[in-house]
């Protein structure tokens, strides 16, 4: 197992270059490179732009910026925010906590939806509730998650008033319930986003699994469908489910962006689309690297799970 | 029930090419006299907050997100089969390096790169369809270089190959053909893609630009009064749906054949 990680990490670190350098390029050479905003700024004389130039190094040969900018992210410095001129690290961890209860509310959710569809589906394969399974996910995934988000908010917030519209807490007010009211919509959203994705995958895994003979056998020596069908069939199509959950977590850092801004939830992705109106480079370039870097490692950790848990994945 | 998916295309397609015969009004119609009116009779989608007619801006939108999905997957298709094709069939280090950059351009997570991509290059239709059709290759390249792999050994290459046929042939005319099936099923998801993708760019502003008609930038521009006028942000949003749900079924067909 030791051998197997440190060979997928090896395999991590020339993809973290690759993207690391991507990101890189995209901010550097678009026109105007990171001082882009006061080009257009009347105020900013042409020489400031210079000495501005000179002094934050851009002037110097690329990839020398790109060497001591990736030296200095590595570090944990990622510089300071444009906008109001703090840590962009601090800026960032401050997003973290919200961002971590959407994404975990929505896992459970997504996995509690995922659990009984994918099973049933392939256990009644071809029969009507496998069909409206399918049906339902391929309108999952072919759903803008933000017009699924706003057709939300005119049922639940606007038109019935039962929930509030956006936001995390009611200003004022620390009440669990309030709580759950603002998270319900926002992880109702991504949870049928994945579970779409999701009960497909154990959908297909557990078909695998049914047609092969130990499941047979343990059928024919009379022991119980359910029994069969979880302990024996479930058991051995977690592994690519689990795969796959690991990987879609990755979410944590970016794929909410979405989603979190049509609710107003302060978490990292309406920290980026704040980002996205100011132009504030610096957190756009951290936040992307972070979720890149997150993907990349997910992914590790994915291919490590699968064969923690199952014996036949060869390591 | 099979053919339904189609149908939809066929007629999306067509409203989308015959919308300035189809539409009522002109897209881009102000009239202060009918503003923020509820379907009726002579505006079956509503009007704006300008008094322009839903109907006509979702027919006029059609051509947008349709030409955008569409030539996207183009861009997309195209330069997947090149870098999947060359990766497949030379092998060795070629392959090696294409698909670490493959794997490398596939972790960035795609809708916040291009949206800062599009706010930094502030693109036109056209720049929008090339930035979402490079960011879109990846899929193709892999089932390419699968494909190309597997084939590349079998004695109909060697053959071709033995009767003077240069690499640039082998692939367009022996591997590529054998392997279409495969490239269709994934341009078609590219598609379905591209349209989700511009419509989230255009909701974040950062797309097709107003007054110019997306369902992304109505959808946008219905936020600001989702509960004293729901028609706006109902006509767009069930195109959209409508539209990516037949492409992804049209490509399940395929793929299941």
């Amino acid at each position: 197992m030791a051998r197997f990680l440190a060979r997928r990490l090896a395999h991590a670190v020339p993809l973290l270059f690759i993207v690391s350098a991507l990101v890189f390029l995209l901010i550097h050479l678009a026109p105007g490179g990171p001082l882009a905003i006061y080009l257009s700024n009347p105020n900013v004389r042409p020489e400031d732009i210079e000495r501005l130039r000179h002094a934050l190094g851009l002037d110097r040969p690329l990839w020398n910026q790109y060497w001591s900018w990736l030296a200095a992210f590595v570090q944990g410095d990622w510089g300071y925010s444009f906008s109001d001129g703090r840590p962009v690290a601090s800026r960032i961890l401050e997003r973290v906590p919200a961002t971590l209860e959407l994404v975990s509310a929505s896992l459970g959710c997504a996995l509690a939806l995922t659990m009984p569809i994918g099973v049933w589906s392939a256990v009644r394969r071809g029969r009507w509730f496998d069909r409206l399974a399918t049906l339902a996910s391929m309108i999952g995934l072919s759903l803008p998650a933000f017009w699924f988000g706003l057709l939300l908010q005119m049922i639940f917030a606007l038109a019935l008033g039962w929930l509030p519209s956006s936001g995390r807490a009611t200003p004022g007010t620390n009440a669990f319930g309030d709580h759950l009211q603002h998270l319900l919509m926002p992880a109702a959203v991504l949870a049928a986003v994945l579970a779409s994705s999701w009960s497909r995958y154990l959908r297909g895994a557990m078909i695998e699994v049914i047609g092969q003979p130990f499941v047979l056998a343990a059928e024919a020596r009379g022991v119980p469908e359910a029994r069969v069908i979880l302990r024996h069939a479930l058991a051995n199509a977690l592994g690519p489910l689990v795969a796959i959950v690991t990987v879609d977590a990755a979410l944590l850092v970016s794929g909410a962006v979405v989603t979190e801004s049509v609710f107003a939830w302060p978490g990292l992705g309406s920290l980026f689309t704040e980002a996205l109106a100011r132009r504030d480079y610096s957190v756009l370039m951290a936040l992307l690297m972070l979720s890149s870097a997150a993907v990349i490692l997910f992914n590790v950790a994915a291919d490590a799970l699968h064969a923690a848990i199952d014996p036949r994945v060869t390591t | 029930m099979t053919r339904l998916p189609a149908i939809v295309l066929v007629c999306l397609i067509g409203a989308a090419v015959a919308a300035p015969r189809l539409a009522p009004y002109a897209p881009d119609q102000i009239d202060l006299s009918s503003r923020r009116s509820p379907p009726t009779a002579a505006h079956w989608f509503g009007t704006d907050e300008l008094g322009r007619d839903v109907l006509a801006r979702v027919l006029f939108g059609a051509r947008i997100s349709l030409a955008v999905g569409l030539l996207s997957a183009v861009v997309a298709g195209a330069s997947g089969i090149a870098i999947g094709g060359v990766a497949g069939y030379a092998g060795g280090a070629a392959d090696a390096v294409l698909m670490r950059f493959t794997d490398g351009v596939l972790s960035i997570p795609r809708l916040p790169l291009l949206m800062i991509a599009a706010v930094v290059l502030q693109p036109s239709v056209a720049l929008l369809i090339l930035l979402i059709g490079l960011v879109g290759w990846m899929e193709t390249a892999r089932v390419v270089r699968a494909e190309f792999g597997s084939l590349r050994g079998r004695e109909f290459v060697e053959s071709a190959r033995a009767s003077g046929a240069g690499h640039v042939r082998v692939l367009a005319r022996h591997l590529l053909p054998n392997a279409a099936r495969a490239v269709a099923v994934s341009l078609t998801l590219a598609v379905a893609r591209g349209i989700l993708i511009e419509s989230a760019l255009s909701f974040f502003g950062v797309g097709v630009r107003p007054p110019q008609a997306s369902w992304g930038n109505m959808l946008y521009q219905a936020q600001a009064s989702l509960g004293s006028e729901p028609w706006l942000a109902l006509a767009p949003g069930v195109f959209i749906v409508m539209t990516t749900v037949a492409v992804n079924l049209a490509g399940d067909r395929l793929a299941a054949r």
